[in-house]
């Protein structure tokens, strides 16, 4: 394992050199100020200011920045909505696949508006390639986009020194998939593609293989929509087996490649966030509590899967490690990345929002599957999604503030500003909304026949697809135990006589609505309520928010309302199964 | 109501444009240069014999049990590069159990042959388990050093020259650090049709 460790611990040391670079790039585009790219950029984004006909300078208030961005997420969705439904009239579909039915089309629309990327459709079985560019490759832009651009909302609130605006949504949407999303995306498409992840527009070929068979390999733009899909971790892939397939992903270079696409942007924030307030080392206290969780869900995730699965133990199957074999649960695993890489990818998936897999889910041990779900349980804030992460872990921030406040008997305050009542009452809005979705989703699920039938696996397993189909969705990640079924196609590819479950489409889809927007609202709000607030010099009675001490009170404030909230559901499912040798 | 209808009027034009930027320009784009720059990769890293495509270097195949082949791993789709999905057994299935005892059974039957006293706990994990993508190009080099008596006894080519082929056609780690070594199925495969031929 020790070559395991080192590949992990390298990664994070590329990781935390790379933050600062990047963090100080996102926040002079946050400022609207000169970079690097501006000579070449600058033109372009003037020209999209007068095509969508706004004044960069013309800043809003909390409300009318959120009222921006749900109008602009409601018409992306009624966009997409419409290009799934007409696929079968557009071009570029070489496969000739029929247009998607409404309730699965609910689902996709929903789920990528809501960079969650949750996928019932079978990407090369289902979807043109003019959906995937036109349709999911503009989503998994945008989408990210508003998450970024909420966050820098947010931040603005944090570090006004007078007056309540956050800055010009319009401006922020055109200026990150400028200046961010779309040079890393395509310089990162290229690289890809160089490596032998494929871009082409031509139809699946067909051949003989050398043993007397036949093979067909779908095609498509595939690296274009991966660079994205990983960068905004949005996650869905262009195949149905995700980054798992040779054509998204090719070598144990595209994988820590993409691994860095994934990490770059939430985790580089912090340091944005930092800079942005006037407090550098808020910003790396942030990053070090997500750091220290992070590197507990790696540690545990890969020790459960190079431990093996009961399955295997049963069959009797050597699963140590010995010269030339990985050992361990390689049951849906690749072997160009073993053990260590799929653990990584697992963690680095569940802890942002990203949920592209590398592995099957599905088949980890039970411990292995726990962390994951324990991943998103936190509300994705370890990382988390680009932007919503932090916005959401800021939530938290204020909480362990408000309590810490309790304990010692201090009014509670944060970069100078008080914490009221009004603040910790949005804050707990933000930070319930998602858990509750999810409890209420899984039990509904668990307990209708229109829930169980999505339902492969018998026994705990079968829970835990549901828990994870719902944890998955309200915290806008999209990874699956992909067992759990909406959409069945019996003569795939094409979806000739398949069958949609109504029930999982459409309250999965609804979930993630609500996930999205509510905490993304609560967010803005407590922003607009913190902007208008006078900046009270620290004295010697404030309690620091960068000081260690902070670091462990946040991290025991976020693990604590994740367990109170999922630990019964976790014993039912992951826990049982790790804790037991039996069979089902 | 009037900024929601000022609203309104801009994130529909907003998508639009968007939509011809990052859906029409962006891909278009990375195609026409992935197509000029790296033709052979952003095409599949295809795999022609006698100009005809075998293949691709990046997708597995099934082998079908013959025996002057080295064999694939385990796969829930039967190689499908255009119908993909996970195995999904769980950790604790029996069926999934079941799936690696056979496994387990018919890869000893068919190496053992050729391996005297070739016991359970020798085969490598990967020789037993499905892949994720159903089309893992790669098996571990314990895998091809087993099967490696096998195909090297069947074609009558030294077992030295077959393992001089195995190191040939295994990618290593990414700067000898990042993932795990892996010996291309078919490429080895078609290594071993040209030796033949010679």
């Amino acid at each position: 394992m020790a070559q395991g460790w080192v590949q992990i611990v390298v990664f994070l040391l590329v990781l935390t050199a790379l933050v600062p670079l990047v963090g100080f790039y996102l926040a002079r585009v946050f400022r609207g100020e000169r970079v690097f790219l501006s000579p070449v950029l600058g033109p372009v984004e003037r020209f999209s200011y007068r095509v969508l006909r706004v004044r960069p300078e013309e800043d809003q208030d909390w409300k009318a920045y959120a009222r921006s961005i749900v109008v602009f997420s409601l018409v992306s969705w009624l966009a997409l909505y419409l290009i799934l439904r007409t696929q079968s009239i557009q071009p570029l579909n070489p496969e000739g696949f029929g247009s998607g039915p409404w309730n699965l089309s609910f689902n996709t629309a929903s789920s990528f508006v809501t960079n969650t990327n949750w996928q019932y459709y079978g990407g090369e079985t289902t979807l043109s390639y003019f959906v995937q560019m036109v349709g999911l490759t503009v989503q998994n832009f945008v989408s990210a986009a508003v998450g970024i651009a909420a966050l820098a909302a947010v931040i603005r609130g944090f570090a006004a020194r007078s007056g309540a605006t956050l800055g010009n949504f319009w401006s922020d949407l055109v200026r990150i998939n400028l200046y961010v999303l779309l040079p890393i995306s395509l310089i990162a498409a290229l690289l890809l593609v160089s490596q032998g992840v494929i871009q082409t527009l031509d139809g699946s070929q067909t051949f003989h293989t050398i043993a007397g068979g036949t093979q067909t390999l779908a095609l498509g733009p595939v690296a274009s929509q991966e660079a994205i899909k990983e960068l905004g971790t949005n996650g869905g892939g262009f195949f149905n087996v995700n980054s798992a397939y040779p054509f998204e992903n090719a070598s144990s270079l595209t994988n820590m490649v993409e691994l860095l696409l994934i990490l770059v942007i939430p985790a580089s924030l912090t340091y944005t966030f930092g800079r942005m307030v006037g407090n550098r080392r808020q910003g790396w206290a942030l990053y070090a509590a997500m750091m220290a969780m992070f590197i507990v869900a790696v540690a545990v995730v890969y020790t459960a899967e190079q431990h093996g699965s009961p399955a295997q133990h049963h069959a009797g199957v050597l699963t140590s490690a010995f010269d030339g074999s990985t050992g361990g649960n390689m049951e849906g695993k690749e072997q160009r990345f073993g053990i260590a890489e799929s653990s990584l990818w697992t963690a680095v998936t569940t802890v942002t929002s990203c949920g592209a897999v590398n592995a099957s889910l599905d088949s980890l041990t039970g411990i292995g599957g726990l962390v994951p779900l324990a991943n998103m349980g936190t509300g994705e804030v370890v990382f988390g999604g680009v932007g919503s992460g932090l916005y959401y872990m800021l939530l938290f921030v204020l909480l362990t503030v408000f309590i810490a406040g309790l304990m010692v008997g201090r009014t509670p305050e944060f970069l100078g500003k008080k914490i009221e009542s009004r603040e910790v009452k949005l804050v707990l809005v933000g930070v319930l909304v998602t858990p509750l979705l999810v409890l209420f989703a899984t039990a509904w699920a668990v307990a209708s026949p229109d829930g169980t039938q999505s339902i492969y696996n018998h026994g705990p397993q079968g829970f835990s697809e549901s828990l994870y189909a719902y944890m998955s969705q309200a915290n806008n990640n999209g990874s699956a135990f992909a067992g759990y079924t909406g959409f069945i196609q019996p003569n795939a590819p094409g979806n000739a006589g398949a069958e949609t479950f109504s029930f999982a489409t459409l309250l999965g889809g609804v979930v993630m609505l609500l996930a999205r927007f509510l905490p993304m609202i609560a967010a803005l709000a407590v922003a607009g309520s913190l902007a208008g607030k006078r900046v009270a010099p620290a004295g010697a009675g404030t309690f620091r928010a960068d000081s260690p001490t902070f670091v462990v009170l946040l991290i025991g404030v976020v693990v604590i309302v994740a367990a109170l909230t999922f630990f019964p559901t976790f014993l039912l499912g992951p826990v049982v199964q790790g804790l037991t040798d039996q069979l089902f | 109501m009037n900024g929601l209808r000022k609203d309104l009027t801009t994130a529909t034009i907003a998508i639009v444009f968007l939509t011809l930027v990052l859906g029409v320009a962006y891909p278009l784009v990375t195609t026409g240069v992935a197509q000029l720059v790296f033709p052979g990769a952003s095409n599949g890293s295809k795999v022609e014999v006698d100009g005809k495509v075998v293949g691709s270097k990046l997708i597995g195949q099934d082998f079908k049990g013959l025996s002057r082949y080295f064999q694939s791993r385990p796969s829930a789709t039967e190689y499908s590069g255009n119908v993909t999905y996970f195995n999904n057994l769980g950790p604790n299935s029996h069926e999934l159990s079941d799936f690696f005892a056979e496994q387990l059974a018919a890869y000893l039957k068919r190496e053992r042959p050729y391996n005297p006293g070739l016991a359970a706990t020798e085969v490598p994990v990967d020789a037993v388990t499905t892949s994720a993508s159903g089309v893992d190009p790669h098996i571990s080099e314990a895998n091809a050093r087993i099967q490696a008596r096998r195909v090297a006894e069947i074609r009558g080519l030294p077992l030295d020259r077959v393992f001089d082929l195995v190191s040939e056609h295994t990618d290593g780690r990414f700067l000898a650090l990042f993932g795990e070594p892996g010996v291309n199925v078919l490429q080895l495969n078609l290594a071993l049709d040209r030796e033949a031929a010679r």
